[in-house]
C-alpha cells in the first residue's frame, strides 16, 4: 500500500470537482494522511485468494420487465432547477 | 413529565387512540406542544410543517370515527431523519448543498408508513449527508443531548435519537451506514434498530454508502421498534439490493420468542479504549442474561475489531465520492453564483455547497478509487470485507446473537472531537463492522454514568432473524426500568 | 512512401426498449423536453437503478448475432466523470466484465463494377457491453440547456479490433452492422436519430511497418457516408502530415461533414481518471444456456447468409441478390411469391425490376403495393404457360400495379391471350407475305432472315397476341 505522502490534493479536489483553498489543501492533507497512516494497517491481513466483496448478499438478475410507467410532469421535474429556460435547465456554456 | 403523553410508547397512544382515550390531533398537539418547549434547546428538528401533519392526524381520526382505522401506527406520529424523501417536504441532508431542496417524491419507507397511516412529523437534524458521529456536521446546527445539553447526541442520526429521547415524538426513522442510529441511540438513552442490509429498502434515502446504508426505527421501547420495523421491512421492487425475505409480525414474534438464547461475547469488544463506566452497564447487561438462562460464551473476532474502521472508511468514501457526484448545482441544489462556465459550476457550487467532513470524505473516497491506489486500497478494503463477514457468520453458526458495548464512551462534549476526524472515527468502533458484515443490530439502554449520561448494550443478530434480535432485547428491556427515566429539560 | 491506414471504430447503438435501462419510465424520440424523466433519470437525491430484462435480452441477442461470446456473469461498474449531460455524473457501465466477448461483423467491400460481388471479410470484435445514454446539450450563444428525455436508454457500445484497411471497409461494416441490429430488432439504428452513433480511431503507417502509429479519435460521424469522408479526409490529412515532415498528435478531431473538414476539440482540460469501481445498486448478471437458448431461437437468418442461399438455391444474380437481401420486407415477398409460383428467377425479375421501379416510381412503401406475392406468381404462370408473352406481361404489370386485379383477370378483361387459333393465324401470314413478296421470294432464296419482316408483320397485325412458334410454323408451310 502507498504512503500516506502520495495523496495529491490538487489532482483529487480536480477530479472531485472541488475548489479548494489552499488552507483547506493544507488541513485536509494532514487530516487524511493521518487516515491513511491508520489504514496502513490493512497491509498486514493476508488476502491471498480471497474474493472480494461488493454486495451484502451475493444475488443476481434482479431485474423488472420493459414496461413504461409514468414519470415525473415537467414542472416537478424542474420544480428544484436552480435555472430554467423552455422546459430545460439552463447551464453556463460548456467549454470542450 | 411520567404520565405526561409525550413519554409514552407508540403501543400505549395507539391503544388509547383505539379506545378514544386520545385523538390523534390531540397526541399531534402535544408533541407539538414539547417541540415548542423543548426545542429551542435540543435543536433537534430542522424543520416541521405542523399544519400539514395536524391536517394527516384529523384524516386520522376520521378515520377510526367511521371504522376504517389503519392499525395500531394510524395517527401516530414518526420523525424523519432529513436523508429520507418525503413527497413535498424539504430534504436537506443537513446540506447547505439541499437546504432549498423539496422531494417531488416519496421513499418507499414513506409509502408504506403513510399507507399505515403513521404522520410524517418533521425533518431531523443529521451530520451533512450522514457523514459523522456526533451531528456537529449539520450544515444549520448542532443538535444537543437531551440528558445532558453541553453534549452531543452522537450521530450522524443525532436529530431523530434526540427528538424520541426530548419526547417530542415517540418514534423516527434514521439511517445507519456505520452506527449512526445505534451509537446515537446509546448516547441518548433510546433503543435504535440497524437492521439486516435488504430488508428495508433504500428507495428514497439519499445515498451515503450504497453497499451499508439501512433505514431503521429509534424508539423509547423494543416493542415500538418492532412495530414500525414491520411497517417498513419487504421486499422492494424499486432496490435492487432489497432482499425477498419474509416479513414477520416482529411485534408477535416478541411474545412467542422467551429463549433462552445462547450470547456470545466478542472478546476484542471489550479492550483499551472502552470507559470501565460503559463496561461495567454491559457487563451486567451480560450477567443478567446468565442469570436468565442463557447460554453465555466467550467469542473472538479478531479481524472485525482490528480492521473494522480502516476497512469502512475505505469502502464508505469511496462509494460516497460517487454517490454525491450528483449535488453539482445543475439540476437542483446550490448553485455558485461565482461560476462563469460549466466547469466552474461544479468546483464553486460543490465548494459552497459542502461542509468539511463531505469535502475530507469526498477527497479520500477519490483517493482509493484513482489510477494507482485502486488495488492498494479499494481492492484490498474489500476483502478484507468478505474476511470479516465471514468472521461473523463462523461464530454466528452457533449463537443466537452478540453482545458488545454500543459506543466506547458515553456522549462526549460538543467540540470535543469535532478537530480529530480519526478519534472521532473510532467511536464506531463496535458498530461498523456489524455493516461491513450486512448484520442486524440494536442498541437498548443499559444504564448510566455517575454524571447521568445513557449507556447503550449493542446486541447483534443473525441475518433477517430481527425477531429473535427484538426478542432478546426485549428481555433484558422488560427486567429494567431504565426506560422510566427521562431527561429532565 | 506508400502509408496504409489502420482504423478501429466504436459503434454506440441505443436498444430498442419500451422503457429506459435503469428505471421503468418510457426511452423515446422526438418528445417535449424534460417529459421522460423521473428521480432516477434526474439522479435526484434517494433514486436508484433496477435492471431492464428487455435490454440484457437484446444484447444478447446482438452478441448471438454477431457470434461473440455471452459472459456467463457480467457486473456494472461505474465510471466516474462531470459532465452536464451526465445527471449522476457517473455513467453506469461494463467496464472489466462486458456481456459480450470477441465475434466479428461479416462485411463485403465494394466490387469492381455496381454488378459485381466485392469481397467479403470478417472484421473482429473486441468486445460489445450495455450501458446508459446520456441527455441532450443544446448550446447557445452565452449558455446551454439540458434535455434528460435521451439520458438513461439503453446503449450498447460496440467495439472493433484496430482491423479496418479504408472508409469502405468502415462504410461497409456500418452498413452491414445496421442491417444484422435493425432485422433482428435490436434497434432502429437511425442515425438521423441518434440511435446509432460512431467514433473512429484512425492511425497510419509505412507500408510493411508493425507497430500502429499515432492515433486520431475522429468525432460526431453521424451518418454513414459522414464516416466514410470522414475516415477518408483524416487518413489524407495524417499522409500530408506525415509527407510535410510534420507528426501526429494523438487528438480528438470533430469532422464537419456538410463541409468535410476537421478540427481538433481542446481535449476537456481535465485528466481522465474515470475510477471505475463495481456499482454497489446493482447486482451482478448471471447468463445461463437455456437463456441463451431461447433467445438463439429468435434470430433471423443473416442477410449475407440469405444472399448465398439466393445464389445457390435460386440461382439469382448479383444484380438482383444485391436489390433484394438489403430489403427484408422485399426478401419476405419475394419468397412467398417464388413458393407461390415454383419460378424463383422468373419471380424475381417481375420484383426487381418491375416491381421495384413502380414503387420508386409511386414513391410508395412495399407494403402499400397493390401488387403483392400472388399477383407476381400468377404473372409469372401466365408466361411460363405461354399464355401471354413477356411483352404483354410486362403491360399487364401496369395494369395489375394500378388496379390491384390478380393477372389472369387483366388478361381475360382485355383479351391478351396469345392466339393459337390456326385459322386466325393462316390469315395474318397469308396477308404478311401477300404484302411483302420480296421477303418471300428472298426466304425461298435461301435467306433465313427474310422470315423476320413477315413474322414481325403477323405480330404486328395480331397486336402481339401471335403465338411465335406457331406464326414460324406457318409461315415456313406457307412459303413451302
Ligand atoms: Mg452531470
Ligand atoms: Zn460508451
Amino acid at each position: 500500500m502507498s504512503a500516506d505522502s502520495d495523496l495529491n490534493i490538487d489532482y483529487l479536489a480536480n477530479l472531485a470537482r472541488l475548489a479548494l483553498t489552499d488552507a483547506e489543501k493544507q488541513k485536509f492533507s494532514r487530516q487524511l494522511g493521518d487516515i491513511l497512516h491508520y489504514v496502513e494497517k490493512l497491509k498486514q491481513v493476508d488476502v491471498t485468494g480471497v474474493e472480494p466483496m461488493a454486495h451484502a448478499s451475493p444475488v443476481f438478475n434482479v431485474w423488472q420487465e420493459d414496461a413504461a410507467r409514468p414519470g415525473l410532469p415537467v414542472d416537478e421535474a424542474l420544480r428544484n432547477a436552480p435555472a430554467q429556460r423552455q422546459h430545460m435547465v439552463v447551464v453556463p456554456k460548456v467549454v470542450e | 413529565m411520567a404520565d405526561d403523553l409525550t413519554c409514552l410508547a407508540a403501543v400505549q397512544l395507539a391503544e388509547m387512540l383505539g379506545t378514544g382515550k386520545l385523538s390523534s390531533v390531540e397526541l399531534l398537539q402535544a408533541c407539538l406542544a414539547r417541540k415548542q418547549a423543548v426545542d429551542g434547546r435540543v435543536k433537534a428538528f430542522n424543520s416541521c410543517d405542523g399544519a400539514g401533519a395536524l391536517a394527516l392526524a384529523r384524516a386520522a381520526d376520521e378515520r377510526r370515527a367511521a371504522g376504517q382505522a389503519r392499525g395500531p401506527l394510524d395517527g401516530i406520529p414518526i420523525g424523519f431523519k432529513d436523508v429520507i424523501a418525503v413527497k413535498g417536504q424539504p430534504l436537506t441532508c443537513s446540506s447547505r448543498m439541499l437546504a432549498n431542496f423539496v422531494s417531488p417524491y416519496d421513499a418507499t419507507v414513506t409509502e408504506k408508513l403513510t399507507a399505515a397511516g403513521a404522520i410524517p412529523f418533521g425533518r431531523l437534524n443529521m451530520d451533512e449527508f450522514a457523514m459523522g458521529s456526533s451531528t456537529e456536521n449539520s450544515a444549520f446546527h448542532p443538535t444537543a443531548n437531551p440528558w445532558d445539553l453541553s453534549r452531543v447526541p452522537g450521530g450522524s442520526s443525532g436529530g431523530s435519537a434526540a427528538a424520541v429521547a426530548a419526547g417530542e415524538m415517540p418514534v423516527a426513522l434514521g439511517s445507519d451506514t456505520g452506527g449512526s442510529i445505534r451509537q446515537p441511540a446509546a448516547l441518548c438513552g433510546v433503543v435504535g434498530l440497524k437492521p439486516t442490509y435488504g430488508l428495508v429498502s433504500r428507495y428514497g434515502l439519499a445515498a451515503y454508502a450504497s453497499s451499508l446504508d439501512q433505514i431503521g426505527p429509534f424508539a423509547r421501547t423494543v416493542e415500538d421498534a418492532a412495530l414500525v420495523l414491520g411497517a417498513i421491512a419487504g421486499h422492494d421492487p424499486r432496490d435492487s439490493t432489497s432482499f425477498k425475505a419474509e416479513v414477520p409480525d416482529y411485534r408477535a414474534e416478541l411474545g412467542r420468542r422467551q429463549g433462552p438464547w445462547r450470547l456470545g461475547v466478542p472478546k476484542e469488544f471489550f479492550g483499551e479504549g472502552l470507559d470501565p463506566e460503559v463496561a461495567a452497564a454491559v457487563r451486567a447487561a451480560i450477567e443478567y442474561y446468565r442469570k436468565a438462562g442463557c447460554e453465555i460464551r466467550e467469542v473472538s473476532l479478531p479481524l472485525a475489531a482490528e480492521y473494522a474502521v480502516a476497512v469502512y472508511y475505505l469502502i464508505a468514501t469511496a462509494e460516497a465520492s460517487s454517490n454525491l457526484a450528483r449535488y453539482d448545482g445543475v439540476r437542483y441544489g446550490h448553485r455558485s453564483a461565482k461560476a462563469r462556465d460549466a466547469v466552474d459550476l461544479y468546483f464553486h457550487s460543490r465548494a459552497e455547497g459542502f461542509g468539511d467532513e463531505v469535502k475530507r470524505r469526498i477527497i479520500l473516497g477519490t483517493h482509493v478509487l484513482s489510477s494507482g491506489y485502486y488495488d492498494a486500497y479499494y481492492l484490498r478494503a474489500q476483502k478484507v470485507r468478505t474476511l470479516i463477514r465471514n468472521e461473523f457468520a463462523a461464530v454466528l453458526k452457533d449463537c443466537d446473537g452478540l453482545l458488545s458495548p454500543t459506543s466506547p464512551t458515553a456522549a462526549f462534549k460538543l467540540g470535543e472531537k469535532s478537530s480529530d476526524p480519526l478519534a472521532m472515527y473510532l467511536t464506531d468502533i463496535y458498530t461498523i463492522s456489524v455493516n461491513l458484515a450486512g448484520l442486524p443490530g440494536i442498541s437498548v439502554p443499559c444504564g448510566f454514568t455517575g454524571a447521568g449520561l445513557p449507556i447503550g448494550l449493542q446486541i447483534i443478530g443473525r441475518p433477517f432473524d430481527e425477531a429473535n434480535l427484538l426478542a432478546i432485547a426485549r428481555h433484558y428491556e422488560q427486567a429494567h426500568d431504565w426506560l422510566n427515566r427521562h431527561p429532565s429539560l | 512512401m506508400n502509408y496504409e491506414a489502420v482504423i478501429g471504430l466504436e459503434v454506440h447503438v441505443q436498444l430498442r426498449t419500451v422503457s429506459k435501462m435503469f428505471t421503468r419510465v418510457a426511452a423515446g424520440y422526438g418528445q417535449p423536453e424534460n417529459t421522460l424523466v423521473d428521480p432516477v433519470v434526474l439522479a435526484l437525491p434517494g433514486a436508484l437503478p433496477v435492471m431492464n430484462k428487455e435490454a440484457l435480452d437484446k444484447i444478447i441477442k446482438a452478441g448471438l448475432i454477431l457470434g461473440c461470446e455471452i459472459a456467463a456473469v457480467c457486473k456494472w461498474d461505474r465510471k466516474n466523470y462531470f459532465y452536464p449531460d451526465s445527471p449522476k455524473n457517473y455513467q453506469i457501465s461494463q467496464y472489466d466484465q462486458p456481456i459480450c466477448v470477441g465475434g466479428a461483423v461479416e462485411i463485403e467491400l465494394p466490387g469492381a463494377a455496381r454488378n459485381i460481388m466485392g469481397e467479403h471479410k470478417k472484421i473482429p470484435l473486441t468486445r460489445i457491453h450495455l450501458e446508459e445514454d446520456v441527455g441532450k446539450l443544446n448550446h447557445g450563444a452565452s449558455d446551454s440547456l439540458v434535455d434528460y428525455n435521451r439520458a438513461g436508454t439503453p446503449l450498447m457500445e460496440i467495439v472493433t479490433e484496430p482491423a479496418l484497411a479504408s472508409a469502405d471497409e468502415a462504410y461497409a461494416l456500418l452498413t452491414s452492422l445496421r442491417l444484422a441490429l435493425v432485422q433482428g430488432g435490436v434497434s432502429d439504428c437511425d442515425m438521423e436519430k441518434g440511435q446509432m452513433r460512431c467514433d473512429a480511431n484512425i492511425s497510419i503507417r509505412p507500408v510493411g511497418e508493425t507497430k500502429l502509429g499515432t492515433k486520431v479519435e475522429l468525432k460526431n460521424l453521424n451518418s454513414i457516408s459522414f464516416v466514410r469522408d470522414g475516415i477518408a479526409h483524416e487518413i489524407r490529412r495524417q499522409i500530408a502530415v506525415k509527407e510535410a515532415g510534420g507528426t501526429i498528435v494523438q487528438e480528438t478531431r470533430d469532422f464537419d461533414g456538410q463541409t468535410g473538414t476537421s478540427q481538433s476539440l481542446r481535449s476537456k482540460e481535465m485528466a481522465h481518471d474515470y475510477r471505475y469501481f463495481p456499482d454497489p445498486d446493482l447486482m451482478p448478471v448471471k447468463v445461463d444456456e437455456a437463456w441463451k437458448a431461447s433467445i438463439r431461437a429468435t434470430i433471423p437468418e443473416h442477410h449475407f447468409d440469405r444472399q448465398r442461399r439466393y445464389q445457390q438455391d435460386y440461382q439469382l444474380p448479383y444484380t438482383q441478390t444485391s436489390v433484394l437481401v438489403p430489403d427484408f420486407p422485399l426478401c419476405a415477398f419475394f419468397e412467398e411469391a417464388a413458393k407461390l409460383s415454383g419460378k424463383p428467377q422468373a419471380g424475381a425479375n417481375f420484383i426487381v425490376n418491375n416491381l421495384a421501379a413502380e414503387i420508386a416510381a409511386a414513391g410508395i412503401e412495399l407494403h402499400q403495393s397493390k401488387v403483392r406475392p400472388a399477383h407476381i406468381a400468377g404473372l409469372v404462370k401466365l408466361v411460363e404457360g405461354g399464355v401471354i408473352s413477356s411483352n404483354i406481361a410486362k403491360e399487364v404489370f401496369v395494369t395489375m400495379f394500378q388496379t390491384g386485379d390478380l393477372p389472369d383477370a387483366i388478361v381475360e378483361r382485355q383479351g391478351l391471350k396469345q392466339s393459337t387459333d390456326s385459322g386466325e393465324l393462316e390469315k395474318w401470314v397469308a396477308d404478311a407475305i401477300a404484302a411483302d413478296p420480296k421477303a418471300a421470294a428472298g426466304f425461298k432464296a435461301g435467306n433465313e432472315k427474310a422470315l423476320n419482316a413477315i413474322k414481325g408483320a403477323v405480330m404486328k397485325a395480331s397486336k402481339g397476341k401471335a403465338n411465335p412458334k406457331l406464326v414460324d410454323e406457318i409461315v415456313r408451310k406457307q412459303l413451302a
